[in-house]
């Protein structure tokens, strides 16, 4: 039938139409590929979103504490104590922050971990198929995060909402409703207002997810394909 | 001998592994020249470095010692993206454990190579349903892995090792994990392509009824090559084989 392995060498064939020379993964097959991969393993992947979600949702819950204990020291018309109280609320509330951020980062490492360890012998599979280094960790990443960034915004919006609920009593439906412009944090000398911050936090999640499928992912992916094929899990 | 085109030659290949204290050496100076469009079969007992091979020749390891030529090209001087145009487009791989993408349909299996390729999804999808077609799967397409049996399985894995109209099919163990009538008809569709599609077959196995469609059989024992027989050598044993078994 078709003869156009032939003759010539191994790279130097003529190509038929249509066709080009290098590997390619379209990111249109990647992202289905991501899809397929996070719906087929439900129960892990929303292990690893949920281990995200905590940490976000306590961050953001952390954060609209903060917002709102400035309204009602409005509201109260008091000021929030002297300004050496202030400064140490506010760095336990970084010292709260860092601490749920790194519980959650240990968390989804962990689940990450796990989720390339037990898909060894699909990623040698891959690779035999053609797939260079670059797709399995392109892989990966879309999957951490995708997953990353569903679990952020939960997150986000299940840490704020309980908070709501918490400070309606005490701040009325106003003052609730101002904490989202009212400043969380302080960076570098500059307030951040609330939902500035939430959103930043949602970012870091997402972010936080993608660096924890890095190293993982590029360890699998530049495993001899053999290496990979062997293990059995 | 030079009337043959080689496909894939082995020089000095040798391959040691580390285990521990103590060193396993799998494969020693070994020397194989295969003829561009031939069936063989490379036997031996478990352990004996034929899987090891298989691995060599797929450029799926590294050998501690010695080159494999594909084409005569020296595979230890491919960059990591030319050896996965190599293990894309000139070489299909089956394995014992079929190795088919689990979250993925018979059909999406077949195309991942050809995605990688570069094929347009819908040559991709008319192609990859042609040759499920010619293994006897067309009306199977759109079933995960789970959901077909072992010879199925494998069937797709033949479906997807074609799927850019390789030069070599490397076959590792292809029917061991199949019961006999199975493992016949999957031996059978490979000889089948062998001759239609003139693909190279390279079959690691220690499953007797390979030697029946074999051009040529290659037995190796603990990392040599103890002897290699020509089809018309194998023609007499093999009927006393059967022979036997009823």
């Amino acid at each position: 039938m078709s003869d156009s392995q032939g003759a010539g060498s191994v790279l130097g064939e003529p190509d038929r139409a249509g066709i080009q020379k290098q590997i390619v993964l379209p990111w249109s097959r990647a992202l289905q590929m991501t899809r397929e991969n996070i719906f087929v393993r439900l129960g892990r992947s929303a292990i690893t979103a949920s281990g995200i979600f905590l940490g976000i949702a306590f961050l953001s819950a952390v954060l609209f504490g903060a917002a709102a204990a400035n309204v009602k020291a409005r509201l109260d018309l008091t000021q929030l104590g002297l300004e050496h109280e202030q400064s140490e609320l506010q760095a336990r509330i970084v010292w709260l922050a860092a601490m749920s951020l790194l519980v959650a980062t240990v968390g989804i490492v962990n689940s990450m971990l796990m989720s390339v360890t037990e898909r060894y012998k699909e990623i040698g599979t891959m690779k035999c198929l053609g797939a260079l280094d670059s797709f399995i960790v392109r892989l990966f990443i879309l999957e951490a995060g995708v997953l990353g960034i569903l679990g952020s915004v939960a997150g986000a919006f299940v840490g704020a909402g309980i908070m709501m609920l918490a400070y309606i009593g005490r701040i009325g439906r106003g003052g609730v409703l101002e904490s989202w412009t009212a400043p969380a944090l302080q960076l570098g000398g500059t307030d951040i207002r609330l939902w500035l911050a939430i959103l930043l936090a949602t970012v870091v999640g997402g972010m936080l997810s993608i660096a924890a499928a890095l190293y993982p992912a590029w360890q699998a992916a530049k495993m001899p394909p053999a290496a990979a094929l062997r293990s059995e899990f | 001998m030079s009337v043959y085109e080689y496909i894939v030659r082995t020089k000095d290949l040798s391959r040691v592994y580390t285990m521990g204290d103590t060193q396993v050496r799998a494969l020693d100076n070994v020397a194989l020249d295969i003829r561009r469009g031939e069936y063989v079969s490379i036997m031996g007992p478990s352990g004996s470095g034929k899987s090891t091979l298989f691995n060599m020749i797929g450029g799926l390891d590294k050998p501690t010692k010695g080159t494999v030529f594909i084409d005569e090209v020296d595979m230890a001087q491919l960059t990591a993206s030319e050896l996965a145009f190599l293990r894309c487009r000139k070489i299909g791989y089956i394995f014992q454990t079929f190795n088919l993408i689990p979250v993925m349909t018979a059909l999406e299996n077949v195309t991942l190579p050809m995605v990688f390729a570069g094929l347009t999804t819908d040559t991709a999808m008319d192609k990859g349903l042609g040759l499920l077609k010619t293994v006897g799967l067309g009306d199977r397409y759109d079933h995960k892995p789970t959901e077909l049996s072992g010879g199925q399985q494998q069937r797709v894995a033949v479906a997807r090792a074609l799927a850019n109209d390789p030069a070599i099919v490397l076959a590792d163990e292809p029917t061991g994990n199949l019961d006999l009538r199975t493992g016949k008809e999957i031996i059978t569709l490979l000889k089948q392509m062998n001759e239609e599609k003139k693909v190279t077959i390279i079959s690691a196995t220690h499953d007797l009824k390979m030697i029946d469609v074999s051009d040529r059989v290659v037995w190796i024992r603990d990392g040599k090559i103890e002897r290699i027989e020509e089809r018309k050598d194998i023609d007499i044993q093999v009927g006393q084989m059967e022979g036997e078994e009823q």
